[in-house]
């Protein structure tokens, strides 16, 4: 009998543990690679810098995941970063005079509630006006970047206020506030996706929509609060980054977000077809992302050539997937 | 008697290690229509498919005219003669009816392009043959059922097939588009093509087969030239008991009525359906497929848009989604399992409080996964469905477990109405029995039954009463006293049946 279960439990160890693992397993190979090709790949300043990287697509990723499980797409979290990252440095800088503090608090409203009506609009149009998401995001990514650029002629918001740019260098604890705020949202998210009954309904719809409807589950509302959560985190991106730079460049901000956010999320081991799909697959799909980008530099490798790997290492993880299946 | 077409010794199939089909010898000669049946899982579909190329037999072989052969693929059975009109069609909905008879075989003309004309003759040749009135460049998705299958013929029919396997192909005809298949298929025998016709509708296989082969578990049980069995011999053969059995007996019904539907209409699907169940009452709802019954189900459900009076227990009760259905008391267990029923991705118990999840959530929106798995095992025990794992996926159950998670999904929330769609649809004969004695039981607790089903013995067997629809409409309805096939088909069809017995 005990036989029997050891060898089951060994079974049940082979396939669920692959499967949830895969992602971070070649995470640390990758690791072990890079601390052998340079010395300084393990240093606490480099591996943090790595983490800060991430983390603004990172924060972007966690919303994709749940519309990826949810069986959608948005394309649109690129040019909407720079759109409401505008719109709040816009709201900083009136209220800068006046008084700091209050203008921080205002512009950082500004840019969650943005960031929230734009993926709410997206939601919308995807739920009521039934057009495919891959179509509603693809139009909503050229009107957010065009708007952007009209707003400062492809030029750059700068922040008048020293206080937000001092904000965006803080690091309690040696620890960038981008990572600590991406490390909280994850655990927060995945602990929605895992253990709460929308977590539930999510993975419903994204396996089967159907199913979903006949289930009595909300189906437009479940897919639309995903678009609008994925809204609200390019908000809280969207000021992270104009933290950083205490500024946003209208034509340079969000540049192919959509992409890492969307490879992060598949490198996680999120199915595209949807119903399946884990946070912390996400996260680690993003570390992976900047471990590459941090080797390929510290190698002395063409940036220009690091889309290659790239590419080659979202193809990868998606083919290895496959293989499982 | 003429040489054999096909014959088969010692056919075998496992699948992982589990036998569907055990030592099976056959043959099927030209210019004879042999019926094979058999209840499901019996290993009727393994068996043509084995015929079919598109599974290799374990054991055993297959011989066409003398030669040993081993089919590789379709394409293989294909060239050498035999051809599938599966029971699912398998026709591109987009592409015309003379791409699809061509699919896969285009006809190439000089260059290795496409010879449009000679297939476009060849396919108004052959639907002319067949008395079709499609033309070969309608799109697929305009037809009916009746003429898909005709394309599927065709599309058999294009490569010279001296055998035809024809797989349930009378589930979605009317009466009269039966008849004209059984025409064509005595045709194409006169001609001296070989048919096999699957089969559980035991009234049609005696009036058109010449010889019937029954499968019981993988094994042959019975075969005998048709004028020496009966429906009854052949389904006792089938089952190994007396059909009867299988039901639980009837309970006087005499509660207060729970579902009341008045004038209930659905555009485009149905109109002015009115019917009552009462508490510890299963009410038949019979008629042909397309007839309306699922989708009165989905308008109750509030799946569909509908007007009329709907009226759960006096209050009411028409809703306008799923979730208003079910907070009044409905329950509804779909007829396609697969398709709107359960998440074959997700596990046991995810399944089962599917619909009743907000019941298990104890802080808001927080699932109490220690409250859901105890009513999951409840379940499981209350129902002896086989999995030890409730967190396994559902694709990993059989047909007839996965039927039982659908059945609690649909119990949980504890409905007083429960409509049940084809509850038996793709199950064996032993799960088929435990469904039945599950809502027997429901019954007896009060709940008002709705069965909706296409099997005319699972109708008569079951209910206490039958509504019967005719193309939208109700068409009658018969007390216990007076239910039987033929009062039913003649509600269902508005014909006398007069060829089909």
């Amino acid at each position: 009998m005990t036989a029997i279960t050891a060898n089951e439990l060994f079974q049940k160890v082979r396939q669920v543990d692959k499967e949830r693992y895969a992602a971070l397993v070649a995470l640390v190979i990758l690791t072990v690679i890079s601390s052998f090709l340079s010395e300084y790949f393990l240093q606490w300043q480099n591996l943090l810098n790595i983490l800060r990287q991430v983390s603004y697509t990172g924060i972007i990723a966690l919303g994709m995941t749940f519309v990826i499980i949810s069986g959608g797409i948005d394309l649109s979290v690129g040019s909407m970063a720079a759109f409401v990252g505008s719109l709040g440095i816009l709201a900083l800088n009136a209220l800068a005079g006046r008084s700091q503090p209050l203008a921080v608090a205002v512009a950082m409203a500004v840019a969650l509630g943005s960031g929230l009506a734009c993926g709410l609009a997206n939601g919308l149009l995807i739920t009521k006006g039934r057009i495919a998401p891959f179509i509603v995001t693809l139009g909503t990514m050229a009107i957010f970047r065009s708007l952007s650029l009209y707003m400062k002629d492809a030029g750059e918001f700068r922040s008048e206020s020293s206080l937000f740019g001092s904000l965006g260098s803080s690091a309690p604890g040696r620890i960038p506030v981008p990572v600590i705020v991406m490390v909280a949202l994850a655990a927060a998210l995945s602990f929605v996706l895992r253990r709460t009954r929308y977590g539930r309904y999510v993975r419903a719809v994204g396996s089967n929509a159907r199913v979903a409807r006949y289930s009595a589950i909300d189906v437009d509302r479940t897919r639309l609060i995903a678009y609008t959560l994925t809204g609200l985190l390019v908000g809280v991106s969207a000021i992270l980054i104009a933290m950083r730079f205490n500024s946003v460049g209208t034509s340079t901000v969000g540049i192919n977000y959509e992409l890492d956010a969307i490879a992060a999320v598949i490198i996680g081991g999120t199915s595209m077809a949807g119903g399946r799909g884990t946070i912390w697959g996400t996260i680690i799909g993003a570390i992976t992302l900047g471990v590459i980008n941090n080797m390929l530099n510290m190698v002395g490798i063409s940036t220009y050539l690091q889309g290659t790997v790239k590419g080659l290492v979202i193809i990868g993880a998606v083919f290895i997937q496959r293989q499982r299946q | 008697m003429a040489e054999p077409f096909v014959r088969v010794r010692g056919l075998g199939k496992e699948f992982g290690g589990h036998a569907v089909l055990r030592d099976v010898d056959a043959e099927i000669r030209p210019g004879e229509i042999v019926g094979l049946i058999g209840e499901n899982g019996a290993g009727k579909s393994t068996f043509m498919k084995i015929l079919a190329g598109i599974h290799e037999p374990t054991a055993g072989q297959v011989y066409i005219e003398g030669q040993p052969v081993a089919f590789r693929s379709p394409s293989d059975a294909r060239r050498a003669g035999i051809s599938i009109v599966p029971q699912e069609f398998n026709l591109a909905s987009d592409l015309t009816v003379e791409e699809n008879v061509f699919l896969g075989a285009e006809l190439l003309g000089a260059g290795r392009t496409l010879d449009l004309a000679r297939m476009r003759s060849r396919t108004a040749e052959l639907l002319a043959q067949l008395g079709a009135n499609v033309g070969p460049a309608d799109r697929i998705d305009r037809l009916s059922a009746a003429q898909k299958q005709l394309v599927e013929v065709s599309k058999a029919l294009a490569f010279d097939a001296k055998l035809l396997i024809l797989d349930e192909p009378t589930t979605m005809l009317t009466v009269v588009e039966i008849e004209r298949l059984f025409a064509l298929m005595r045709s194409l025998r006169e001609r001296g093509m070989g048919l096999v016709y699957v089969s559980h509708k035991l009234a049609e296989v005696k009036t058109i087969c010449d010889r019937v082969i029954v499968l019981k578990d993988g094994d042959k049980v019975r075969e005998a030239a048709i004028a020496e069995i009966e429906p009854p011999e052949m389904a006792r053969c089938m089952v190994g008991r007396e059909l009867r059995e299988i039901y639980p007996p009837k309970r006087a019904a005499s509660g207060p009525l729970v579902l009341e539907v008045e004038g209930l209409s659905s555009p485009g699907a149905f109109t002015d359906v009115s019917l009552t169940v009462r508490a510890g009452e299963i009410l038949g709802l019979a008629g042909l497929v397309g007839a309306g019954r699922t989708e009165v189900a989905e308008a109750l459900m509030g799946l569909r848009p509908s007007t009329g009076v709907v009226r759960v227990t006096g209050r009411d009760a028409r809703a306008h989604s799923a979730s208003a259905a079910v907070r009044r008391g409905l329950g509804y267990l779909s007829e396609d399992r697969q398709g709107s029923g359960v998440v074959t991705a997700m596990g046991v118990a995810e399944n089962m409080t599917l619909v009743s999840l907000p019941r298990y959530c104890s802080v808001p929106f927080v699932v109490d996964r220690a409250r859901e798995r105890q009513a999951a095992q409840t379940w499981r025990d209350r129902f002896d469905i086989k999995v030890r794992d409730l967190e396994a996926p559902l694709e990993s159950l059989s047909g007839g477990n996965q039927q039982k998670v659908s059945l609690a999904k649909t119990l949980d929330p504890g409905p007083q109405v429960v409509i049940v769609d084809e509850p038996t649809r793709g199950v064996d004969v032993a799960a088929k029995q435990e469904i039945y004695r599950f809502l027997a039981q429901l019954a007896g607790k009060g709940a008002a039954v709705l069965l909706i089903s296409s099997e005319l013995e699972e109708i008569i067997g079951m209910s206490d009463r039958v509504v019967v629809m005719r193309e939208g409409r109700v068409a009658g309805e018969l007390p216990a006293s007076a239910l039987g096939e033929h009062e039913i088909m003649y509600l269902a069809t508005g014909l006398e049946k007069t060829s089909a017995t």
